[in-house]
């Protein structure tokens, strides 16, 4: 292949990549701050203490980050069906990209929020704030450089989970990779798509980065 | 007001019992600066805590302008906290907002209109003094800025009263001085009621009117600071005036003098020694002003045995001295 057969490869995939992570980042952004934030004020001690609860949203997220994506992908095929309709091609890709995803930030999520000053939560009850008050105005927004940086790191794994969209059919740059430059040996298709694949994440980790600078006032 | 009847506090956690607060009584009245003194562990805050009810305690009542905390439940709970100023060691504040944003947080809280919001928060950072600071961030001023800050914020919803843990201790003497020196101008402008709790005897003689030490979650002393002063055998006296160890030879009597007020005036030394033809021994002494008031400890030998100074033991009692005998109790002249 030459390069004027490559590039017209490479936009629709680069799309579709952008298309995939992009949705499931949107879905994991609010499910996994939601579960992040009920893992950490469900806990003994914490705002809304539920132990129980606690325990169980534990066990879920670790089984959901232990599976091996690809192995996750199949294993849900049933769900996907059910929320997209097909167990084929880009958006179903979405679903288990999404499932896969929400756990890990959430986890993330957990870290960042526990890094909040409990001095500070303890000074907005004193001063007679609402729990709501207390997550949103508060803990959140105490926490945001870290929950932007961390839904920077799950944005890059997402595209990294994206490689295996193939195996439910669907595209992205991975596929790219692995139908035109493994199994067909085309090596300017591997070389080009791995080139986008780092440029993409230098570009998201950049910008990530900036955002949360700017969010952090030292 | 703040009153609190026999409080108690146990914290349980995996078969162990602490008991952080134990049958604690403490009356501040309307307008007054109340310093709790102790160390480190003796419950201080968890104390304090009870008092807005950050921690509920076990057994007890907590009555602030008459109205019993205890009874409150949700909603009321947090507008009467709204009404409960209250100063932290490590500030609180919230990194992500400016200094005026932070002021502007409990007033968000209590749902006063954005306009009205501006106004208060520029006359709080007048009060304190914050004024050109209101768009700076917590990280980018001084410790004692955000103490001012940290009471500009206590103050937003015209609290009657103010709790305060330790908020001088991770600042230095200097700032510490102008801290206190604020919460005193304010107890006196804006008749704030104040609890304060600290392990520095200097906070408790630079303002506070009334004081208690606490010691394992009980107080083992209480009441106006000159009173304890002059109470024979005070935790406090002794902090404030450490006088150097002395032992009472045979044949004298050691005796520790404690003035206040009006008796720092008079020279009784030279009087007792004159009257009585005595040689009066000075072997320590240290004069302090508390609360603007001279106060000082004596410590003074007299020739003779205890029962032998009766006369003039008598005679510095009449002076308005408070008069402690160090010598050991046998047949004694108390
Ligand atoms: N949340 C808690 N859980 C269990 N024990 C606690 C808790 N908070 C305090 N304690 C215990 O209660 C006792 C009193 O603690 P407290 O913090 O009130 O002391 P303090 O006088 O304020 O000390 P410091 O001067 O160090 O702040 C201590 O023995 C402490 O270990
Ligand atoms: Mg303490």
């Amino acid at each position: 292949m030459s390069w004027d057969e490559v590039m017209p490869l490479l936009w629709p995939a680069t799309r579709e990549t952008l298309y995939m992570t992009g949705v499931a980042t949107l879905f994991t952004a609010v499910l996994g701050l939601l579960l992040g934030v009920l893992l950490v004020i469900t806990e003994r001690g914490g705002l809304l203490p539920a132990p129980p609860v606690n325990k169980g949203l534990g066990v879920v997220v670790n089984i959901g980050r232990s599976l091996p994506f690809l192995i996750l992908m199949v294993a849900i095929i049933p769900f996907t069906r059910v929320v997209v309709g097909t167990s084929i091609g880009n958006a179903a890709a979405i679903v288990p990209l999404t499932v896969g995803a929400i756990p890990f930030y959430a986890r993330l999520v957990e870290i960042a929020l526990r890094e909040v000053d409990p001095g500070v939560l303890a000074a907005a009850d004193a001063m007679g704030a609402t729990r709501r008050e207390i997550v949103g105005k508060v803990m959140l927004r105490e926490a945001r450089p870290g929950l932007v940086s961390g839904l920077t790191v799950t944005v890059i794994a997402l595209i990294g989970y994206t490689a295996m969209a193939g195996t439910v059919g669907g595209g992205g740059l991975g596929n790219l990779a692995v139908v035109y430059g493994y199994e067909r040996f085309e090596t300017k298709v591997m070389v080009a798509t791995v080139a986008l694949l780092i440029v993409l994440v230098l570009l998201i980790q950049a910008a990530g980065d900036l955002v949360a600078r700017r969010l952090t006032h030292r | 007001m703040i009153q609190i009847e026999k409080l108690r506090k146990v914290y349980r956690g995996r078969g162990r019992e602490v008991t952080a607060v134990d049958g604690v009584d403490l009356t501040v009245a309307e307008g007054e600066v109340f310093g709790v003194l102790g160390r480190s562990g003796a419950g201080k805050s968890t104390l304090l805590r009870c008092v807005n009810l950050l921690e509920r305690p076990d057994e007890g009542r907590v009555v602030i302008g008459g109205r019993d905390l205890l009874a409150l439940r949700g909603g009321e709970l947090r507008r009467a906290r709204q009404g409960i100023g209250m100063i932290h060691q490590h500030f609180g504040l919230l990194g992500s907002r400016t200094v005026a944003g932070n002021v502007a947080f409990p007033l968000e809280v209590m749902g006063v209109p954005r306009a009205e919001r501006a106004k208060r928060v520029a006359e709080l950072l007048e009060l304190v003094g914050l004024t050109e600071h209101a768009g700076a961030y917590p990280a980018r001023i001084s410790g004692g800025q955000k103490q001012r800050v940290g009471i500009a914020r206590a103050l937003a919803g015209r609290p009657r009263v103010l709790l305060s843990d330790e908020a001088t201790s991770s600042l230095d003497p200097e700032t510490t001085a102008s801290i206190l020196a604020l919460l005193r101008d304010l107890n006196r402008r804006l008749g704030l009621t104040v609890l304060l709790i600290t392990h520095e005897m200097d906070v408790v003689k630079r303002i506070c009117d009334s004081a208690a030490v606490m010691r394992d979650g009980r107080f083992t002393e209480s009441g106006p600071v000159p009173e304890l002063l002059a109470r024979p055998g005070s935790e406090l006296a002794r902090g404030l005036f450490p006088l150097p160890p002395a032992e009472p030879r045979d044949g004298s009597t050691l005796i520790e003098v404690t003035f206040t007020g009006g008796a720092t005036g008079e020279p009784f030394v030279s009087a007792l020694a004159r009257k009585y033809s005595v040689d009066v021994n000075i072997l320590g002494g240290a004069v302090e002003t508390v609360g603007g008031e001279r106060v000082g400890r004596l410590q003074l030998e007299l020739p003779g045995d205890p029962p032998q100074n009766a006369a003039q033991l008598a005679f510095l009692r009449e002076s308005g001295l408070a008069v402690e005998i160090k010598n050991p109790d046998r047949e004694d002249a108390r």
